[in-house]
């Protein structure tokens, strides 16, 4: 019997593989499997082995106990997903990607279809709250270092998968063909004509014409149908990554044995459910009593290309990296500043070297962590700000932080921080916090 | 110096400031808009409901005053059963309107009365024609205008009834009238709404100018947000529901962890 299999004494492993190694050992015991106690299941897994699939990932993978409720946003953004999807596949069917007719399409919608207006407020109330569970998910990794080996890969999945998100939700607010919708889309697009040489080409090929118009509705429509789909695809490789290495956890120790770890069902089972109705709540209150209230009042004016909004501004979702674009001088500079905020993120394993992978044990790095968070938000309202005053040099400011706190903070401060002495194990830990 | 940088400490008092009330403060230097008067609305927060008698009194104020400039497209005539009036009273007001119909057999389009199933017909054939008509503005249709001005019924409550004088000193364009609720405080449409009994109410309701705009913004909340009644009702069961179901799951995860040591 190997000694990691039942010792609560084992060392920390020194390195990522060796942390592979020690999680692919434990497992939790099963005393049958489903597929012997019930014919049915064993009858469809002798076709199509989902079942015994499903029952190692539900009842044997280990997962550590002592996760808390910041685990529960993934599986939240898993549901805003499949919210999106079902609520985006009815709209669909009774949208008209037609500049003439699109607007009036989802007044339609509002009016006329059977609960078109709950589907309707559903799906846009929904979008901001998939951003937010987003959000609270990218943030919970950063504070605990998720994105550090061996959960490299399983990071980069997840920029992706927020990639694809913002821009399927960009094209998406298009398609109400509202002031916002026409205008947002006018200059996202136009920024692509920053690149050199091929820029304006590039634009006049995504637009379908020589500005954002019918061609350029019926393109976005059709992606935006499209993109959830292929997100579904990378939140299964996700997924996969994720059971390959384990779940991190608060103490960033990793699971060593038996003692370390619980079963998915039922403990995470029921306490997703829970993290879901609390999010249900927050959601069913905008949804019911206040939904526009993420939104903008211009987008219920339809799309007047000899208009001009007085304030051009996206969904808050893309406010602090709107603010980024804005906050530099020049056109091409601020789309790569912009884009540079995104793929930064892609480095991070390779820019926080602590040893320590938990905030949770590193004060120092708490407290940029706490303003780095602070000036996000910040950043978020100067991108609803006019873009003039002294705003302009906020968000100078504000994005210096940004990318400081990436290139020049989190490289030098594993040089001299002081750490606190992590707990031997996840059991300890969970010990030491449960004490009744 | 000493004077100028006083101002400048005097100026983020602007964005308080209220001209009406405060006589050192020149309002003819100000542009930017008023922020709107905060009333009370019967549709407003978690139990909000509609004041159907008032609806009506609002589809009244528009027909007779608003609809000979703004259409209101989205809406259909039958919709008006909503607020309160009869199939019968419905069928009655589409067919005061002649609505442009066909190609008939012989190819022709022709008009007929019009019927609950249609929509309301607007005062212009087009954008064009409603421009030419008022001086190149063009009178907004008002189906979403509640939704599309940022705090909609407080905003055109005050805009209706804050027309007054422009101020000594502030340039007035041709054609435009002062409005210190609309920004730019420059506005094209001239005071709709002047007198008390404007409008002679059908159900007997004395008609003061007040009423007559909160009438026509509880109106436009309806034209705006039909579904707002059934969807307020909703949520409170919703939230009701999700509350109980939130205490019964909370109780079954902390029973099902108890075991965990």
């Amino acid at each position: 019997m190997s000694s990691h299999e039942n010792n609560e004494n084992i060392k920390n492993p020194s390195s990522p593989k060796e942390e592979l190694e020690v999680f692919h050992k434990i497992h939790n015991d099963l005393d049958q499997s489903i597929t012997e106690k019930s014919k049915l299941a064993g009858w469809i897994n002798d076709r199509l082995p989902i079942v015994a699939s499903l029952e190692n990932t539900l009842k044997r993978h280990p997962y550590p106990k002592n996760l808390s409720y910041w685990w529960n946003f993934g599986s939240i953004a898993g549901i805003c997903l499949v919210i999106q999807i079902l609520s985006g596949l009815f709209l669909a069917m009774h949208y008209v990607p037609n500049t003439k007719f699109a607007f009036d399409s989802v007044e339609h919608i509002m009016r006329d279809v059977n609960y078109g207006w709950l589907i309707r407020y559903i799906h846009a109330v929904g979008a901001s709250m998939f951003f937010v569970a987003l959000y609270a998910h990218m943030i919970r990794s950063l504070y605990y270092g998720s994105y550090k080996p061996p959960r490299e890969i399983l990071w980069w999945v997840g920029i992706i998968i927020f990639l694809l998100t913002m821009a399927t939700a960009f094209m998406g607010y298009v398609l109400p063909w509202g002031q916002m919708s026409f205008w947002g889309a006018t200059v996202i697009t136009n920024l692509f004509s920053a690149i050199p040489l091929v820029g304006e080409s590039i634009v006049q090929w995504l637009w379908g014409g020589f500005s954002v118009d019918n061609p350029t509705l019926n393109r976005f429509f059709v992606l935006h149908f499209l993109m959830p789909f292929l997100i579904v695809g990378i939140v299964l490789l996700h997924l996969v990554a994720l059971s390959t290495t384990g779940s991190n956890n608060p103490t960033g120790v990793p699971m060593k044995s038996k003692k370390d770890s619980i079963s998915f069902h039922p403990y995470f089972t029921i306490k997703d459910m829970v993290g879901f109705v609390i999010f249900f709540i927050i959601f069913g209150y905008f949804l019911f009593f206040y939904p526009n209230a993420l939104g903008h009042p211009d987008n219920y004016i339809p799309a007047n290309p000899l208009v001009t909004p007085a304030h051009i501004v996206p969904e808050w979702y893309f406010l602090p990296f709107y603010a980024i674009l804005r906050a530099v001088p020049d056109k091409l500079g601020g789309v790569l500043m912009m884009f540079g905020a995104i793929i930064l993120l892609f480095f991070l394993p390779y820019l926080d070297k602590s040893k320590v992978r938990s905030g949770a044990y590193r004060p120092a790095f708490q407290k940029f962590f706490y303003i780095f968070v602070i000036n996000f938000v910040f950043l978020g309202w100067l991108g609803k700000s006019p873009a003039d005053g002294w705003y302009v040099w906020a968000s100078r400011l504000s994005t210096m932080y940004y990318y400081a706190y990436f290139l020049l903070i989190l490289p030098i401060l594993p040089k001299f921080e002081k750490t606190l002495p992590l707990p031997e194990s996840i059991d300890e830990d969970y010990k030491s916090k449960h004490k009744h | 110096m000493k004077k100028y940088f006083l101002v400048l400490l005097l100026l983020p008092s602007l964005a308080f400031a209220n001209a009406d009330v405060d006589p050192s403060i020149d309002e003819s230097k100000i542009t930017s808009a008023l922020h709107p008067k905060e009333m009370k609305w019967e549709f407003d927060g978690f139990f909000g409901r509609f004041d159907r008698a008032s609806i009506q009194r609002g589809y009244q104020v528009y027909k007779e005053v608003c609809s000979a400039c703004h259409g209101m497209k989205l809406m259909s005539y039958r919709n008006l059963q909503d607020i309160g009036f009869s199939e019968a009273e419905v069928k009655n007001i589409a067919s005061e309107y002649l609505v442009t119909d066909g190609p008939n057999d012989d190819g022709e389009m022709f008009e007929r009365a019009g019927l609950p199933s249609d929509k309301f017909v607007g005062p212009y054939a087009n954008e064009q024609s409603a421009r030419s008509a008022n001086g190149g503005a063009y009178p907004p249709d008002l189906s979403l205008i509640i939704k599309a001005r940022h705090d909609g019924p407080n905003y055109v409550y005050s805009l209706l009834n804050g027309y007054k004088d422009a101020p000594e000193g502030f340039e007035m364009a041709v054609g435009k009238n002062y409005n210190p609720y609309f920004e730019g405080r420059q506005i094209a449409m001239p005071s709709p709404i002047n007198d008390d009994g404007q409008v002679e109410y059908k159900d007997g309701t004395i008609a003061t100018k007040e009423q007559i705009t909160i009438d026509v913004v509880n109106f436009l909340q309806y034209v705006s947000e039909p579904e707002t009644e059934h969807r307020k009702k909703m949520g409170v069961r919703t939230m009701i529901f999700l509350g109980i179901l939130f205490g019964l799951l909370l109780s079954a995860k902390r029973a099902i962890w108890r075991n965990v040591k």
